[in-house]
């Protein structure tokens, strides 16, 4: 069968919380011992609330954050620990998407250099071929030849995030990791990207990793969901079988709390109080205790591991 | 019926550097008394500048008012001394929450310095004799112990832990949900007949977010306060709303009870939005175009050059709003009858 | 180059950045035509006696100094030595501080501080006395003169340079350019530099200024070139004796020293209207 494309065992990232003076007095616990499986060609969702540690996640295996602890295999080999040049190599295959990947353009330089430097960075393609190549990419992103003599300022938002996509694709990466791509944009718009994100799945053969706090949207595209607390995950499978019965009482909650069009109201249902703890001052034990209905003295004590469930793994000593 | 809010025709105009943009074109709007209603649109379409224009909190140089009338209580706000508006109407009758609980409170400030000021000038049981506010204003003693009961008893409503010990924080020490209930104790206090809630959930987290639009939606209904709420979320929109009113480029394009909205939607454009949130099934249906710029705006209706059902005469004229029953108004030439495309 | 097309513009709408151009141009025309302007382009190097100290006249336009020379004419080529340490000095304190300030805002780790640490120290010490005492200890002579400023100017572009290099580490592009495999070389060279070009040139402008002020105090001190080297300062510290009847001996230096200075901070104040917040703003998409 397929090998997994993307693999991460128990990864954590900390970041040290220091105090007026400098000295370190605790730890922030952004991913606190995550792992996942990506196989190639597929679109896993990664959905949380804001200090989930989603995005931490994403930036780690990145690369943009060196990993606290654990293992990151891309393709079998181990990249989490690489000296920096042989881990700059890999971003050939391993890309990743901002929130707005116009802002990923440098304000300074035309489109077409811009589009040129991947090329430049990782290939020994002569000019000639990497203007080739420059225009078939933008060509399959939707965007006219003439935009390679504009700045960046000079394209509007949506073409700016088509560019930044380009600029990406250029590398023909293996797998993509796609942060928030449709956090804060309007419906109609959403709509347009979430379908430009598919062509280019096809045309490119890509796998996505999509994280989004948008759980209708990661619904629509993804066909493996991980759900994310407070730096660990607690359920994880395909899609549809979370979304129709959720095991995990987070994630039940969660999908609750959607404002759905038709159909019965959320605040009639919706059950969860409190507000979630900081990342700093992890609960003990199970880390969603604090606001969950289900809780027992067990879960103080004992962190409950993911275990296989319905189809899906959770991670609950009650589900 | 004797509507609290009706906006008629209000035509507002933005000086910009490739010349003026007609940001609002002839907008009326309805909203009646203990009615929550939801103003919906895409970023562009106008609705935070509509809800501006009605607390007339529009950037002075930059903005226009050039036709229209807000009426509030049977008096156009837009006519009336800017004096009375500003003791009786605005932070009183009419009150505000803000979109970023982030950055709306004043960070250097205790909870109860901020609240008491807005009691200062705005409690109900104050009788402003006119005038400006003035550091030199005494605050009687016995209304400021009531004020502050009230306050503390606008925090119990909305589900502030520990009111008092609160009351001496600074704002920053409260999470962004939290500062939202905040806002909306604040807004409740002075006993207002209507609140503008400008996205104030959008900033939140989902989970908090639910906890917000149920907290407000009993406060106002036990209170009979109107809401004019306006949001790009529709979802929200029909969580919350007893009434929809959607906006596109600076017009109004239909207007209707939650459920007719959301299930017999008559307006193109409102066929292409619902249909543009992602569903179940997992197709993706986006609207082709983009949206307008203000500038150079099309004419007619705005929306025909998007439209798959636009003719000639949605190009020339704008439609005139149609009836289509049971409050439930739009303004095309061209409207659909039939079920909402997406089954939810 | 529409980049300086645009700042030329947008330079000539603020009329005291215009009134600093203009300044300039016309230090730069004097000191590169001085033989062609001067009346008594021989007057650098001989002596009148017998016509020393004549007020001005029509065949001495500003008078004459203490040799009997022509001061008009002195002048003139005074204004060569003025740019040349002007250039030179900031020139050299640019090549010095520049990378001094890429390297400590890129790391983070104990170089970064050390350098920082370093520059603060020369920063510590006011530049004029600092310049005093390094071109006492080495003689007075032109290229010593260099040497000093050049030595205790440079902290200024390290420090500017420094700031603007970790503020930019913040910003998306280079976090992004990063993670597509940008080496760190491609990085500050291609993307930093080009970015922080502008605090750097407002930054040089202003230096310019600072620069030929302090070389004049130099000169005055008796630090600068020796004579019969026409340089301002020097002329002004020649002055003194003879005031207040000679007074265009020291006027006209006087006058020119101002006029610089002056032109140069004029320039660099409407430079930095122009490049830093007009051209950050620029990247406003098109959006309703």
């Amino acid at each position: 069968m397929n090998a997994p494309l993307l693999e991460i065992v128990e990864l954590v990232r900390h970041f040290p919380v220091r105090s007026a003076f400098g000295r370190r007095v605790g730890w922030l616990r952004a991913v606190d011992g995550v792992s996942l499986t990506v196989l190639p060609g597929e679109t896993l969702g990664l959905v949380g609330e804001s200090g989930c540690g989603k995005s931490t996640l994403g930036k780690t295996v990145m690369g943009i954050h060196a990993p606290t602890a654990g293992d990151i295999r891309f393709a079998g080999r181990e990249i989490g620990r690489l000296p920096r040049r042989a881990r700059r190599a890999v971003a050939k295959d391993l890309q990743y998407v901002y929130q707005d990947p116009g802002a990923s353009l440098d304000p300074r330089w035309k489109v077409g250099p811009l589009l040129h430097e991947p090329l430049k960075i990782h290939t020994t393609l002569s000019r000639a071929e990497r203007e080739r190549e420059v225009r078939a990419i933008l060509a399959a992103v939707g965007l006219p030849d003439a935009h390679l003599d504009l700045y960046p300022h000079e394209l509007s938002g949506g073409q700016q995030r088509r560019v930044g996509l380009a600029r990406i694709l250029t590398l023909r990466p293996r797998l993509v990791i796609l942060d928030e791509p449709t956090s804060g944009l309007d419906v109609s718009v959403q709509a347009s990207v979430l379908k430009l994100f598919r062509s280019l799945q096809e045309t490119f053969a890509l796998t996505y990793v999509f994280i989004s706090h948008d759980l209708s949207v990661v619904r629509a595209m993804c066909a493996r969901i991980a759900v994310m607390y407070l730096g660990k995950i607690v359920e994880l499978g395909p899609t549809a079988g979370v979304f129709e019965k959720p095991r995990h009482p987070y994630t039940q909650s969660l999908l609750a709390a959607v404002p759905r069009i038709g159909g019965r109201r959320v605040t009639q249902d919706f059950a969860l109080e409190g507000e979630p703890p900081n990342p700093r001052d992890v609960p003990s034990g199970c880390r969603f205790r604090t606001r969950c209905s289900l809780a027992q003295a067990r879960c103080a004590v004992e962190e409950p591991p993911l275990r296989p469930l319905d189809g899906r793994t959770v991670a609950c000593h009650f589900a | 019926m004797a509507e609290l809010l009706a906006v008629r025709g209000l035509r507002v105009e933005f000086a910009t550097d490739r010349g003026p943009a007609q940001v609002l074109d002839g907008i009326s709007l309805d909203v009646g008394p203990g009615e929550v209603v939801g103003l919906v649109g895409e970023s562009g379409c106008g609705k935070t500048t509509l809800a501006r224009a009605i607390l007339g909190v529009l950037p002075a140089g930059a903005a226009r008012i050039r036709d229209g009338e807000v009426r509030f209580k049977g008096a156009d706000l837009l006519r009336e001394d800017p004096r009375v508006v500003n003791d009786h109407v605005r932070g009183r009758a009419i009150t505000f929450i803000p979109q970023d609980p982030f950055t709306s409170f004043s960070p250097l400030f205790s909870v109860e310095t901020q609240m008491m000021d807005l009691m200062k000038w705005k409690s109900p049981r104050a009788t402003n004799g006119g005038g400006p506010p003035s550091i030199f204003r005494r605050y009687p003693r016995a209304r400021y112990r009531a004020d502050r009961e009230a306050v503390l008893e606008a925090l119990r409503a909305v589900q502030i832990p520990e009111p008092a010990r609160a009351l001496r924080r600074l704002p920053h020490e409260f999470s962004g949900g939290q500062r939202q209930r905040l806002m909306i104790a604040m807004a409740l206090l002075p006993r207002p007949d209507l609140i503008i809630a400008d996205e104030p959930t959008t900033a939140l987290d989902v989970t908090i977010q639910a906890q917000i639009l149920r907290l407000l939606r009993e406060l106002v209904k036990e209170r009979g306060v109107s809401v004019l709420f306006t949001t790009h979320d529709l979802g929200t929109a029909h969580e919350i709303c007893d009434r929809v009113v959607v906006m596109y480029a600076g017009q109004e394009m239909e207007a209707a009870p939650t459920d007719a909205f959301f299930g017999r939607p008559a307006h193109p454009y409102t066929r292409r939005l619902l249909a543009s949130v992602p569903s179940p099934d997992g197709e993706i249906r986006d609207i082709p175009g983009e949206v307008p710029s203000l500038v150079a705006p099309p004419s007619g209706c705005r929306f025909h050059p998007r439209c798959d059902h636009a003719t000639a005469e949605c190009r020339e004229v704008r439609p005139a709003p149609r009836e289509l029953g049971e409050d439930h108004a739009v303004r095309c030439h061209h409207p659909v009858d039939a079920p909402a495309e997406v089954d939810r | 180059m529409s980049a300086a097309w645009f700042v030329l513009t947008r330079l000539a709408q603020d009329r005291s950045a215009l009134a600093g151009v203009v300044l300039i141009a016309l230090l730069v025309v004097c000191a590169a035509l001085a033989p062609v302007l001067a009346t008594h382009p021989e007057d650098v190097f001989e002596l009148h006696p017998a016509e020393r100290l004549q007020a001005p006249s029509i065949a001495h336009w500003l008078g004459t100094d203490r040799m009997g020379s022509d001061v008009y004419s002195r002048l003139l080529f005074g204004a060569r030595i003025t740019i040349l340490i002007g250039v030179i000095a900031v020139g050299a304190s640019l090549v010095i501080g520049v990378p001094i300030g890429l390297v400590a805002g890129y790391f983070h780790g104990w170089l970064s501080d050390a350098l920082m640490r370093v520059s603060d120290i020369f920063l510590a010490v006011p530049q004029v006395v600092l310049a005093i005492a390094i071109a006492q200890t080495l003689g007075p002579s032109l290229p010593n003169v260099i040497l000093a400023l050049s030595v205790t100017y440079w902290p200024w572009f390290a420090r500017v340079v420094y700031a603007e290099t970790r503020a930019l580490q913040k910003e998306i592009f280079v976090e992004s350019t990063a993670a597509l495999g940008a080496s760190p070389w491609r990085l500050t060279v291609l993307h930093v530099l080009p970015s922080i070009a502008s605090p750097i040139i407002v930054r040089a402008s202003i230096g310019m200024g600072f620069t030929i002020l302090t070389a004049a105090a130099l000169g005055f001190l008796g630090l600068g070139p020796p004579p019969p080297t026409p340089e301002w300062g020097r002329t002004i510290a020649e002055s003194r004796e003879f005031l207040p009847d000679a007074w265009w001996y020291a006027a006209a230096p006087g006058l020119a020293i101002f006029l610089t200075v002056m032109g140069f901070n004029l320039l660099g104040d409407g430079l930095r209207d122009v490049l830093d917040p007009r051209l950050r703003r620029s990247r406003t998409a098109g959006d309703g």
